[in-house]
């Protein structure tokens, strides 16, 4: 079985993630209950031909897969795999409000066309004119996991060499009004300090694109070996700590071979303990971070929980702004991702440096 | 007739969502697919809807609008011809 | 692949039949499930034909003796009946004993729903347990649910119409690849405005009887339906002593990157995606018994399709037929019921009819099989292209 390399990395996010040279250097604090991503210069990288039917979801899948292909110093891959829990929300809300709206009648493809899920991968596939292997996966909160693990069998395997592996979301206003209704959404506006003690229900929605080539051979711009990935549709909060030690046993590795722990914190005050549970249990001496103060809760922003960790790895710096705790670590080896969305669809990736 | 051709290639514009190109730069004659302004057959599916909801012109086969559609000029040729509103 | 991935279970529910007897039934005697819409209120009722599953949510619900308060959607019934069957087939009574998961696919999820109670979920109370079932996850953990899946992996694709074939291809690799001992793969999808109206935008909507590689065809007819397959390793197959029906000997994936719907005019997508295929399974074309064709019968599929076909097989070429002309198009399923045809065919040694067919198309002389045949099946090959230039071909095979 071959080795599985994190090679090259790209977020677009509520945060200035997008230029790979900095490393959450500048913070954008916010005080609000939805936050949107801050939008690279789509023009730079997508002809306006092209650009004219995309939605945003679709431009930041777009533009996050070149920067990652960029990076890697690529020009195709034998695969592009993405994962969207949602998928392109604006499009599919423009064409169910128009036919409700015009009883049916004098309906247009476009935004039809442009609503199905695989339409990032689709347009990604078609800018690069890759006919490789296509794959979207639309599970909730394990989205992006169900790619990274697909890639990683391809890559064991030796069946592909580099792939493109990405999780996008985009937010749209009617989901948006609609998840508040039921309570999703947090009810008054947090900021990046406050969010996490809130104390309330929901979390503050988001949205953003993170996109990854990994390969089975290490490039010269490597982040991280991506060493294991699992996911769990169901999982019990009492399980989730024997779940990790088995995890960890499973890839030859102790609690105490963990040097951080990213966790998928979103200040939710109904589903947190999930990971509160962790870091006074058996995770308390492990060096914990979060990010989702940063850039929200979205079904597929775990992949920014990677795209953190991978970070991490390669600079072997830990930003202020993620630390959860204060742990002295001489060489950051081992991370260690959970993620969980309202108790269900819990993932975990172990990546090494 | 010349107003008519103006207001197709504001919606045009419009409808297909071409950023970049203003009405003057569309000249009558230009092909619309292909090499000229570059739509494809899904906007030929947009302007076939177009020409039902303020023309009240109905095509059944997507094929017919290819002929149509061919510039702006055969475009209001046909329009004037078959209008119904 | 070398050694194929054991199928030791399936089941069905579509227009043609409620279980895999019922649709083997009407497929050996020509029986199609194509009629106007009943179950959905729509202005296009008399202008499309539809294969629709005759029950209504309320008899779904019934069937599966769901509580009144549950949020499934139609998806998700039609998606929990298809998996109960495929695991009763299997006889699989202690889900515990073996690494399992699920891998379904889907592209209307939960839409039918949220177009009904669009508006409403703002102001009215009773429709908003709906809002959570509106993703495509949602199906596929409520089928999870129901056959009582947990702590494993269970994941959705979505594809468009080569969605189900996609989740068999990862099932398989997850066999190999040793990650489950087991996987319940297939799709699932309903029947919803979104997707009448959708097609309809796209003018590729048959107001009669679709006819697949007709030169005069008109389009398609939108299905609903859900199908699911059980896989199995050969550990699990040997200590159980189980009963295998077919395997998945090979599969292929590819894009066309030509265009976001429109299939290529050679069908470059399609004839990548046989070509893995055939080499993953180490056969040649020669070696293929029959093809269950994708035949939409849209004027773009078929074309680019029969060429794909042509270009693999050539000189080759086995008996064809596309079985949409029975159950319509069930978009992200039409890979698992196509699968679940494919296999009664390898069972049952026979090929099943492409109805509706009168005239060749002039662009090449092929002719699909018409009529039902006896014929001696040891491999069958199964395309499902979908928009997105996604293109997919799975082959299943009497042997290992």
């Amino acid at each position: 079985m071959k080795k599985v390399y994190i090679n090259s990395i790209a977020s677009i996010s509520p945060q200035k993630t997008f230029d790979n040279t900095i490393f959450l250097d500048e913070i954008t604090d916010y005080n609000d209950t939805v936050i949107f991503a801050v939008d690279p210069d789509y023009k730079q990288y997508i002809p306006p031909a092209a650009a004219r039917r995309m939605a945003k979801g679709i431009k930041m899948g777009v533009v996050a897969s070149k920067i990652a292909m960029e990076e890697a110093g690529i020009e195709t891959v034998d695969a592009i795999i993405t994962g969207t829990g949602m998928g392109c929300m604006i499009d599919s809300e423009k064409f169910v409000s128009a036919i409700i709206d015009n009883n049916e009648q004098y309906l247009t493809p476009t935004s039809f066309i442009q609503s199905t899920h695989n339409t990032v991968a689709g347009q990604v596939a078609l800018g690069m004119e890759c006919k490789a292997y296509n794959f979207t996966y639309v599970h909730s909160a394990i989205s992006f996991e169900s790619a990274l693990l697909d890639a990683k069998m391809q890559l064991e395997n030796d069946e592909a060499h580099h792939i493109l592996v990405g999780g996008v979301e985009e937010l749209g206003d009617h989901t948006t009004k609609v998840h508040r209704v039921v309570n999703h959404i947090k009810p008054k506006p947090v900021t990046i300090s406050t969010v996490l003690n809130s104390k309330t229900k929901g979390a503050v929605f988001s949205e953003g694109a993170n996109f990854f080539v990994v390969s089975n051979e290490k490039k010269e711009s490597c982040y991280a070996e991506l060493v294991a990935v699992e996911t769990f549709n169901t999982l019990q909060k009492e399980k989730v700590s024997e779940t990790i030690e088995s995890f960890l046993t499973e890839n030859n590795l102790k609690i105490e071979d963990i040097d951080v722990v990213v966790f998928g914190n979103n200040g939710d005050v109904d589903f947190d303990t999930y990971y509160n549970q962790l870091s006074e249990g058996n995770l308390s001496k492990t060096q914990q971070v979060f990010y989702k103060h940063l850039v929200g809760e979205n079904n597929t922003v775990s992949a920014f929980g990677v795209w953190l960790g991978s970070k991490i790895l390669k600079t072997q710096t830990i930003p202020e702004i993620v630390k959860i705790n204060e742990i002295k670590i001489p060489e950051i080896r081992t991370v260690l991702c959970y993620n969980q969305y309202r108790g269900q669809n819990h993932s975990l990736v172990l990546l090494k440096k | 007739m010349s107003e008519l051709k103006e207001e197709l290639k504001a919606k045009i514009i419009e409808q297909l969502n071409l950023e970049d190109v203003s009405v003057a730069e569309i000249a009558d004659d230009d092909a619309l697919f292909g090499d000229g302004l570059g739509l494809d057959s899904i906007d030929a599916l947009e302007l076939i809807v177009m020409l039902d909801k303020d023309y009240g012109i109905r095509l059944s086969d997507p094929k017919e609008g290819r002929k149509i559609f061919e510039s702006v000029q055969v475009m209001a040729d046909y329009i004037e011809e078959h209008r119904t509103k | 692949m070398g050694k194929g991935v054991a199928i030791t279970g399936m089941g069905i529910i579509s227009a043609i039949g409620n279980n895999v007897l019922e649709n083997y039934d009407a497929l050996i005697n020509g029986r199609k499930g194509i009629t106007r819409v009943e179950n959905i209120e729509t202005i296009q009722r008399d202008e499309i034909m539809v294969g629709e599953i005759k029950f209504t949510n309320d008899e779904l619900i019934a069937r599966l003796n769901l509580p009144p308060e549950n949020n499934y959607s139609r998806t998700a019934m039609l998606g929990a009946i298809a998996a109960k069957e495929a695991f009763t087939n299997a006889g699989i009574t202690n889900i515990k004993k073996y690494k399992t998961g699920i891998v379904s696919g889907t592209s209307v999820g939960g839409m039918d729903m949220t177009e009904k109670y669009y508006y409403e979920y703002l102001t009215e109370k009773a429709p908003q347990k709906y809002i959570e079932s509106h993703h495509a996850g949602d199906s596929t953990q409520k089928i999870a649910e129901q056959l009582g899946i947990e702590e494993s992996l269970v994941t959705t694709i979505s594809t468009a119409c080569s969605s189900a074939a996609n989740a068999i291809m990862l099932g398989a690799r997850l066999i190999q690849s040793g990650k489950l001992d087991r996987v319940l793969v297939g799709g699932a999808d309903c029947l919803s405005k979104f997707t009448i109206n959708g097609f309809k935008t796209l003018m590729i909507l048959s107001d009669t009887y679709n006819t697949p590689f007709d030169e005069n065809r008109k389009g398609l007819n939108l299905g609903e339906a859900a199908a699911f397959l059980v896989l199995e390793s050969d550990k699990v197959v040997k200590a159980e002593n189980k009963k295998v029906l077919a395997y998945v000997k090979g599969y292929g994936n590819a894009n066309d990157a030509f265009h976001q719907t429109a299939s290529s005019e050679n069908g470059d997508g399609a004839t990548l995606a046989m070509e893995k295929a055939l080499k993953i399974a180490g056969l040649n074309p020669s070696e293929i018994d029959y093809i269950n064709a994708h035949g939409t019968a849209t004027g773009n599929n078929d074309l680019s399709e029969g060429r794909a076909i042509l270009r693999v097989f050539g000189a080759n070429l086995p008996e064809f037929s596309s079985t949409k002309a029975f159950t319509g198009h069930t978009l992200a399923a039409a890979g698992a019921i196509e699968a679940v045809y494919s296999v009664l065919a390898l069972q049952n040694n026979v090929i099943f009819p492409n109805l509706n067919f009168k005239t060749p198309m002039k662009e090449f002389s092929m002719i699909p099989q018409t009529e039902l045949k006896e014929k001696e099946l040891n491999t069958v090959l199964s395309n499902s292209l979908g928009f997105g230039g996604n293109c997919s071909t799975v082959i299943f095979s009497k042997e290992a």
